[in-house]
């Protein structure tokens, strides 16, 4: 029993007088009431409880890495000069005094060279940027891996795959923005794609850059977006976020006394205000560590911007990755001309590919509930072998991805391991379709067992490495029991059956009930049933 | 026991005395394990000893007072460790310096309010009972009600015609808002844009980036050069024309060279000029294998075999660099004959019309 009512401590104790500075304090507290009614805020979330487990922190670090975004992007802005026009560079790093850039790179040189700390704001802004996307990405692996967005979460689950994108745009526009010939290259073949739309790409292109590539509006014009429009939608849609977290609550794991029908942590005041505050500075820290010792993105030795000149081994931001490594993956030759129309499929397809796995992330929480057909709430979070074709699928689009990123890197690996950019590409290609495959079964396989072996420890203790002998002679390893708090971790999930397609109340079935069996034999074919009150009662009859 | 009233995961959701929610094909047992309820607290080294809990508090102070040390840190190594212009070394040391008291100062009160938060704070789990998302039922029919005397009053439905008008006027808003976007570009078709380059009949081959033209003479077996057009710097758009006048010069010998029917005279002496700009998605094709005659694309990988005319040999692209037409002039430089004879750089819709 530590479950202590939140409320009787605090009215009990008998005030003494207040001091001159707790008056002060008292009367600013009335001052703001009188005018607000805060109080009213400060009664409903001030002690909203929120559990903890350390795989909760990641959503953390992308909101704080968020603010620290902000701040350091305040500060380059203002000496920021997003324009394209032409200047003769005579700031102070000599290799490129006198050579023509635009005033984009000139200031972006200026701020890494002659503003005091202006190199460290750059380098806090772009680490930032990278952990800020890292982290939405894991922490959205973690949503899915628990269930966590399972009813009542699925709207929030698509606000986060909005910031995700979100995320992604907010860091090529400003990626773009210094107009160096790493970033140039990174919008020509940006402008390539955008060609490559049927009917519309030519304009599209022709209009977003404001005229040819690479024309004297596109920094101008992301800036715009990067600074104004994706920040206040992120912004928004962050308020969204932590809105619906406040009106659904946390999940939790499960744990002895936990239940769906309750939220068993700290409570905001005081400690995970402490605990969380603390945490925005540790991230700020840790920022801002890796910004003052390791460079990122030295601009300097690009050079500007010119449509001739290219680096090898140029590759984006590795955010981008899976996007551009699908790109080199499309078997070649993937043109057709019809009526004189170019269909550029190397594109189309690639495209096609990447809006496809994108839509498949966002709508998963609805085809699972599809699936299941569970319109109950469900608040404690799966420990992923416990939804074995879940986590299966999961580890498949997360090989699939990866197979993608590491292709945006191909010429990288080749070069790095001495073998051939054909044969790399050939495997790649190969893994795509297979590795997805492999690690879908092999996922399966492993939460199956995994499985097993809980129930072997729920019903039979586990290995205590402790050997006997018996006094016949015999040895035996003794098998040390679970107390029930350890053990109800291990037993308590949500099970799920095939469906038995059975006629509805016409006496039809109906397709939708047709395709419900099949997927959910697909998804609860392969199930280990939870450990139940009776064979746990068998076997501590065995026991003894 | 707060909380744990017929505790079990699943089962503890209904409320409000609503039937309970569907459950799909969960299987609901009455064989369930029983929840165990919470497990006796487990006191911290601070809750029973006071002299570690005087400890705690002595290491959070300390850890605020180092982020102080490095606050103040911070600022004295902005003043004594400026920039001097063109001095590397100041630039690093100023970011390192600075960077490492911004650290010192962040991390003593992350670490420190951390710390505090998990030794010294209330280490009892608390419980919050959850309540169905859905709003009570009578919340719910009152918001119902709202809605439906919204329509009543206002004849929403009723009132079909300015209903329907009002819809038509909503859609048809924005229209206006897309028209300006047309004027993001200049008034050009950008297909007769895309399909011209600046080079013309008698524009002399040029190196990039000083625009100093190339004499056949210069040009030797196995040489490669990196061309625009001498005109470039006249024009009035320079980094666009650049964009897709960009030229990769190389010098074969004629015999390795197969030509195909009418391009006869396109190169001079197994000299040849090819579009440096991927016909994929536009990046300059810029690396070039001396031994092979090959070219490849840094980006996406795209290979093109200058022997066969650029013909595409690997990676994503689908069409062959295009072919400049050279030959020299009088005074022995590289001219073009004309400009290209199809659009160069990414495929586009209109490009073959």
């Amino acid at each position: 029993m530590t479950a202590t009512a939140t409320s009787t401590a605090e009215t009990t104790e008998a005030r003494p007088e207040p001091g001159k500075g707790m008056r002060f304090v008292n009367w600013g507290a009335n001052y703001i009431e009188d005018r607000t009614s805060l109080s009213g805020l400060v009664k409903e979330l001030g002690r909203k409880i929120f559990p903890d487990h350390w795989s909760f922190m990641l959503g953390e670090v992308a909101l704080y890495s968020f603010v620290v975004i902000l701040l350091s992007g305040t500060f380059l802005t203002f000496f920021f000069q997003a324009s394209m026009a032409p200047v003769i560079y005579e700031g102070s790093y000599p290799t490129l005094k006198g050579v023509e850039m635009s005033a984009a790179m000139a200031s972006t040189l200026d701020i890494s060279f002659d503003v005091r700390g202006g190199l460290l704001m750059r380098q806090v802004h772009h680490w930032a940027a990278l952990l800020f996307v890292a982290s939405i990405g894991l922490h959205m692996l973690r949503v899915f891996f628990t269930g966590a967005f399972r009813k009542p979460r699925e709207i929030n689950w698509v606000v986060g795959f909005v910031l995700f994108v979100l995320a992604m745009g907010e860091g090529f526009t400003g990626y773009s923005l210094p107009d160096d010939l790493l970033s140039g290259n990174g919008l020509r073949i940006i402008d390539g794609m955008v060609k490559g739309i049927p009917v519309v790409g030519t304009w599209i292109s022709y209009l977003l850059f404001g005229g040819e590539f690479p024309g004297e509006a596109i920094v101008g014009r992301l800036y715009t977006l990067h600074i104004l429009l994706l920040p206040a939608l992120v912004v928004a849609a962050i308020g969204v976020h932590m809105i619906l977290l406040i009106v659904n609550k946390h999940t939790q794991f499960a744990a002895p006394g936990r239940t769906e029908g309750n939220v068993v942590g700290v409570p905001i005041m005081p400690v995970f205000a402490a605990k969380a505050g603390g945490f925005f500075f540790i991230v700020f820290g840790v920022i801002m560590l890796v910004a003052s010792t390791v460079t990122i993105n030295p601009i300097w030795n690009y050079g500007p911007y010119d449509p001739s000149p290219v680096s090898a081994g140029t590759q984006p931001d590795w955010y981008i990755g899976f996007a551009d490594g699908m790109l080199r993956l499309i078997p070649p030759h993937l043109e057709t001309e019809i009526f004189g129309f170019t269909f550029t499929w190397y594109i189309l397809i690639p495209m096609a590919v990447l809006i496809l796995f994108l839509v498949i992330v966002a709508l998963y929480p609805f085809i699972e509930a599809f699936i299941t057909g569970d319109k109950r709430e469900h608040h404690i979070a799966d420990r992923p072998r416990n939804a074995p074709t879940r986590t299966a699928i999961g580890a498949a689009g997360v090989t699939f991805y990866a197979v993608m990123w590491a292709a945006a890197s191909s010429d990288l690996i080749a070069t790095h391991f001495m073998l051939s950019i054909e044969g790399v590409t050939h495997v790649l290609q190969f893994s795509l379709i297979i590795a997805p495959i492999v690690a879908y079964f092999l996922t399966k396989r492993i939460a199956l067992a995994l499985q097993k072996k809980d129930r072997e420890i729920a019903l039979h203790g586990f290995e205590s490495g402790r050997i006997v002998r018996l006094p016949g002679g015999e040895y035996i390893e003794v098998h040390e029991q679970l107390s029930d708090y350890e053990r109800w971790r291990l037993v308590s999930y949500d099970d799920y059956a095939p469906l038995m397609v059975r006629p509805n109340a016409k006496g039809r079935i109906t397709v939708a009930t047709r395709i419900r069996g099949v997927l959910s034999r697909w998804f609860f074919e392969d199930r280990i049933a939870p450990v139940t009150r009776s064979e746990l009662e068998a076997a501590k009859h065995d026991h003894h | 026991m707060a909380g744990t009233d017929g505790a079990e995961p699943g089962t503890a959701v209904e409320r409000h005395e609503q039937a309970p929610l569907p459950s799909g094909v969960a299987v609901i047992s009455d064989d369930r394990v029983e929840n165990p309820g919470f497990p006796p607290y487990r006191p911290r080294v601070s809750d029973t000893d006071p002299v570690k809990e005087r400890q705690n508090e002595r290491r959070i102070f300390w850890l605020f007072l180092a982020s102080m040390a490095g606050s103040v840190f911070a600022v004295v190594a902005y003043i004594v460790f400026p920039i001097h212009e063109g001095d590397m070394e100041s630039v690093r040391l100023n970011n390192m310096l600075l960077g490492l008291g911004f650290t010192l100062g962040l991390l003593g009160i992350g670490f420190g309010a951390v710390h505090w938060s998990k030794s010294l704070m209330d280490g009892h789990d608390l419980v919050e009972l959850r309540h169905e998302t859905r709003g009570k039922p009578e919340t719910v029919a009152r918001a119902a009600e709202v809605f439906t005397l919204g329509n009543k009053e206002s004849g929403f439905t009723r009132r079909k015609l300015i209903r329907n008008g009002l819809l038509g006027a909503l859609v048809l808003a924005p229209l206006s808002a897309v028209v300006i976007f047309r004027d993001f570009a200049p008034a050009e078709d950008p297909v007769k844009l895309l399909k011209h380059t600046l080079w013309d009949k008698g524009v002399r081959l040029a190196r990039d980036p000083n625009g100093v033209p190339i004499k056949a003479s210069d040009v030797t077996i196995g040489s490669v050069f990196h061309v625009i057009p001498e005109n470039l710097h006249e024009s009035s758009h320079p980094l666009e024309e650049k964009a897709k006048a960009a030229v990769l010069l190389m010098r074969l010998k004629p015999e390795e060279l197969q030509v195909s029917e009418g391009r006869e005279d396109w190169n001079y002496n197994g000299i040849v000029a090819y579009s440096k700009i991927c016909t994929h998605v536009g990046c300059p094709v810029a690396l070039y294998e001396r031994q092979t005659h090959h070219l490849l694309c840094p980006c996406h990988q795209s290979q093109f075999d200058i022997t066969r005319e650029a013909a595409v040999i690997f990676g994503p692209a689908k069409r062959p660099l295009p072919q400049l037409p050279i030959t020299v002039d009088e005074e022995g430089y590289l001219v073009a004959r004309s400009d290209f004879q199809e659009p160069v750089g990414p495929s586009f819709w209109e490009r073959s019309l």
